[in-house]
């Protein structure tokens, strides 16, 4: 079971209150994502689920039991963190069996966790093998392990994949996703990469300066996004976003409209402008378009057999349905 | 970025380091203070009250003073020329690829491990004896008059031993700061055309300026506290006796403590004034 | 550098870098060499370099008539035990500053480094008082116990620079993975802190073995460690250089040693991390 609340949770370095009252709650097995930019706090949330940080006010619990003033160790969470941070004085075994050997676990039963860990994440033949000696993916797959073997209530990630180059972090996203559906244990998920968070999360919860944005599955976020931050953030390319005479037109301070649901029409159309530069990715092709009257050139995903070049003209037209449209406090209308 | 709970186990753990420090410093510095405004003389009457600031007066206008602060400059000035020009001459010599590197680096740390009383004794008697040293051999061999090195040019002599003491010390931390170049930056002088010259005025000294001026602060403090080498060598005698030794003499050889106390504090003055710019350097080296 | 060098410009520096190297070197080989000579050939000019009758008498001469096992005996002692207090004091300290820093930290250590910058001459007085007082003049506590605070502050800055490049975060896994403090010291951080620690102490058994203004002054027959057994030999008595020379080179000998595999650490100790 791994059902946890926050409730009023604040933290305040100092006098800087990093996370004004939060509320929030993960439910049982589900994999959630703190994700925004950095500085927004999702680390330190995460670190306050840990016990790593002392909440200043409000209260966490998990299982419905309260746990605030708990330590680390007493929480039964199992972390998995960005240096993965792993002894680099013991084994690989030995690193795995660290945590079964503070809960006092029988030998035979932490030869079997670590058997079985070992086998689900293929490090049985490095098992005698020093951290140093191993690969960042190796590592990243111990430290997994290490926080398996614990069967914790639930694994807090803090960007675990940020250290990895980008081939090894699709196949390690993908790794982690299955570990999820086998274990079906709660995960929480912390980065500030926005793909990460739309291919992994059931639920994510967009941050921004300690205050939760929104929260909500991939696609809820991404079709209704609640405000103007929601909307920059979370999708890729980013939504184009325009204000002035032409948001006024939908009776809206900004109005936005994602790349993919722009047409690249004969003639006519809401917006023309001149091809900036094209980027041909064989399944797609994004044109980035200067706009005459907008000062950001905007993004236009085509199919990956239109060509045009730099100079061409482009004609544009929206998507009406799918045109966001924000009020002057940057929330959406509906 | 820490627990409560952590947080005051640290203060708990920092406590006897705190503690011990903290009475090491204040009780006997607070009694030095104590007695520099005392007209104590322990073998002559003992406390015979209070004198003001009579002490810092007479101090400072003891015919002994202006020679200590002289002696005390010579030898520090010198040996700080001394070792930080050979120390950057010979960190750069000993950072070029040669066989039996290790080996030589060794040779030349060995001094600095060589307790102050030994080396004093060693370079007194076996290099400076005017009769049986081996400086004496070598003037006689070429046919010149020995030197009584230590009454003749006792100033030199000091600051000959100690700096043979200390070049290590230069050296080595030199030699760690040049290694710390980076190799391409002086490669990108190379191919702009710098000739070596250039290249050490421009390149490798600025590097250096950092760790030129760590050694200068920290010998500075050791070398306004050399006692053994003065003790073992001349006791003072010759135009050698530093601020150090002043007051060493005067508080424990005349057993005037009041005085001596007087000297130490103005010590203390001099010792925190130069203490004060390598803490600045060491604490930005602390924010990074 | 990794650099291809011509190999005449190798075999230059070569030469140079050995001749200095040898230049600097040579007080203690001369030392050396001259405690196998005897009386005669010590002064002979001109000077016996390595063709000399070499006898060992001047050692079991200088053990017999002064007991240098004593001093010996005592410097061990001192040195020993103010690194083995220092540390057991500076550990739990610098682990406080190095993982939980407070905005006092960096005050905190930089005022410790400032006491060590006090002049000994300054509070001699003082220092020689108490130790009256307290029974502690000419004993090997009382010594041990000063040179302990002369040291303390390089103890705790050198745990602490090497404290500081053991991740914090390898400690918070230790405290996810269920270890008290107690666990994460003895577990975690010590055994990961062991070369560190290692460095510490032989860099300070050295300064303590070399100190030599309190142990000069604060000791007379008794607690005398090797520094002022060394400098007894000050007073000149006739011929004594084969006899000093053995007295020196077994003065410094041990530490000649544990110096070599301590250049490393010297520079991070004696720099308080200034240079790396």
């Amino acid at each position: 079971m791994g059902r946890i609340t926050l409730d009023k949770v604040v933290k305040r370095f100092g006098d800087v209150e990093v996370i004004p009252p939060l509320d929030l709650t993960i439910e049982d097995g589900e994999f959630t994502v703190f994700v925004g930019p950095s500085g927004c706090g999702k680390s330190t949330l995460l670190r306050l689920i840990a016990g790593l940080e002392d909440v200043s006010a409000g209260e966490i619990r998990i299982d419905g039991k309260p746990a605030t003033d708990l330590p680390p160790a007493k929480r039964g969470l199992a972390m998995v963190f960005q240096s993965y941070a792993l002894y680099p004085h013991m084994t690989v075994r030995k690193n795995i069996a660290f945590p079964m050997k503070m809960a006092g676990l029988s030998q035979e039963e932490q030869d079997a966790r670590i058997k079985k860990a070992a086998d689900a994440l293929n490090l049985t033949d490095y098992l005698d093998r020093r951290p140093g000696q191993l690969s960042g993916g190796q590592r990243q797959r111990v430290a997994i392990g290490r926080a398996i073997v614990r069967e914790p209530a639930a694994f807090l990630f803090d960007e675990p994949l940020s250290n990895l180059d980008a081939a090894l972090r699709v196949g390690m996203r993908l790794e982690i996703s299955e570990l999820h559906e086998r274990l079906k244990t709660t995960m929480i998920y912390v980065t500030h990469d926005q793909v990460e968070a739309m291919t992994m999360a059931d639920k994510i919860v967009v941050l921004r300066a300690g205050i939760v944005e929104q929260v909500g599955s991939p696609l809820e976020l991404y079709k209704n996004p609640r405000n103007l931050f929601v909307a920059g953030f979370i999708g890729s390319p980013k939504m184009n976003l325009i204000d002035g005479e032409r948001a006024k037109a939908h009776d809206a301070t900004h109005i936005g409209i994602r790349p993919e649901h722009l047409k690249i029409v004969e003639s006519g159309g809401t917006f023309t402008g001149k091809v900036l530069v094209s980027e041909h990715l064989g399944s797609d092709t994004f044109f980035h378009v200067k706009v005459d009257g907008l000062d950001e050139p905007m993004t236009v995903r085509a199919g990956g057999e239109v060509n045009m070049r730099h100079g061409d003209t482009i004609h544009l037209e929206p998507v009406s349905e799918h045109l966001h449209r924000f009020g002057p406090d940057g929330l959406r209308i509906a | 970025m820490s627990t409560q709970h952590s947080r005051s186990a640290a203060r708990l753990m920092m406590a006897p380091a705190v503690i011990v420090l903290l009475a090491w410093m204040l009780v006997p510095l607070t009694m030095t203070l104590w007695f520099s405004f005392k007209n104590y003389l322990p073998l002559r009457g003992g406390d015979l009250g209070w004198t003001g600031f009579d002490n810092y007066a007479r101090f400072v206008t003891s015919s002994a003073f202006w020679p200590s602060v002289y002696a005390t400059l010579v030898i520090v000035g010198g040996v700080l020329v001394i070792t930080i020009f050979f120390g950057v001459l010979l960190a750069l010599l000993l950072d070029q690829p040669f066989w039996g590197q290790g080996v030589v680096r060794i040779l030349v740390i060995a001094p600095f491990f060589v307790m102050p009383t030994v080396s004093a004794l060693v370079w007194k008697n076996m290099f400076m004896d005017p009769v049986n040293g081996l400086f004496a051999h070598l003037w006689r061999f070429f046919g010149a008059e020995p030197v009584s090195w230590l009454s003749e040019a006792p100033l030199f002599s000091i600051i000959l031993i100690v700096s043979w003491q200390w070049l290590p010390f230069a050296t080595l931390i030199l030699l760690t700061a040049t290694q710390s170049l980076d190799s391409e930056q002086l490669e990108a002088a190379e191919m702009d055309g710098a000739p070596p010259l250039k290249r050490f005025w421009h390149i490798i000294l600025p590097h250096l300026s950092r760790a030129i001026t760590v050694v200068l602060l920290i010998q500075t403090i050791f070398l306004l506290a050399i006692f053994a080498e003065i003790f073992v060598t001349t006791q003072g005698s010759f135009g050698t006796r530093t601020l150090t030794y002043l007051i060493y003499q005067r508080v424990l050889e005349s057993q005037n403590v009041g005085l001596g106390s007087a000297g130490g504090v103005y010590a203390i003055i001099l010792a925190n004034i130069v203490a004060i710019f390598l803490m600045r350097i060491v604490g930005k080296n602390l924010d990074t | 550098m990794a650099r291809a060098v011509s190999t005449r410009r190798k075999t230059l520096t070569t030469v140079a870098a050995w001749a200095v190297g040898l230049l600097i070197f040579f007080p203690i080989l001369w030392t050396f060499l001259t405690s196998f000579k005897t009386e005669a050939t010590a002064i002979a000019d001109p000077p016996v370099f390595l063709f000399f009758d070499w006898t060992t008498e001047n050692y079991s001469v200088v053990q017999e008539r002064s007991d240098y096992m004593r001093f010996l005996w005592n410097s061990v002692i001192i040195a020993g035990g103010s690194t083995l207090l220092g540390i057991i004091i500076a550990v739990p300290a610098a682990w406080a500053m190095a993982f939980v820093p407070s905005r006092w930290t960096k005050d905190i250590l930089l005022w410790m480094l400032s006491t060590k910058m006090l002049p000994a001459v300054g509070v001699l007085y003082p220092m020689y008082l108490i130790f009256i007082q307290l029974g502690l003049l000419d004993t090997r506590i009382g010594l041990t116990i000063v040179l302990m605070l002369v040291n303390l502050p390089i103890i705790v800055w050198m745990l602490y620079t090497y404290f500081k490049e053991i991740p914090g975060e390898i400690l918070e896994a230790a405290r996810m993975d269920g270890a008290g403090l107690k666990e994460e010291l003895l577990y975690v951080l010590t055994p990961m802190a062991i070369p560190g620690i290692a460095s510490t102490v032989l860099l300070n058994v050295i300064l303590a073995w070399n100190e030599a203004f309190w142990t000069l002054n604060l000791t007379a027959a008794s607690a005398a460690p090797l520094t002022a057994f060394i400098a007894s030999y000050s007073s000149p008595e006739g011929l004594f250089y084969a006899k000093l020379s053995a007295a020196s080179t077994m003065a410094i000998a041990p530490i000649l040693i544990l110096g070599w595999f301590s250049q490393k650490q010297l520079v991070r100790g004696l720099t308080f991390g200034a240079v790396k």
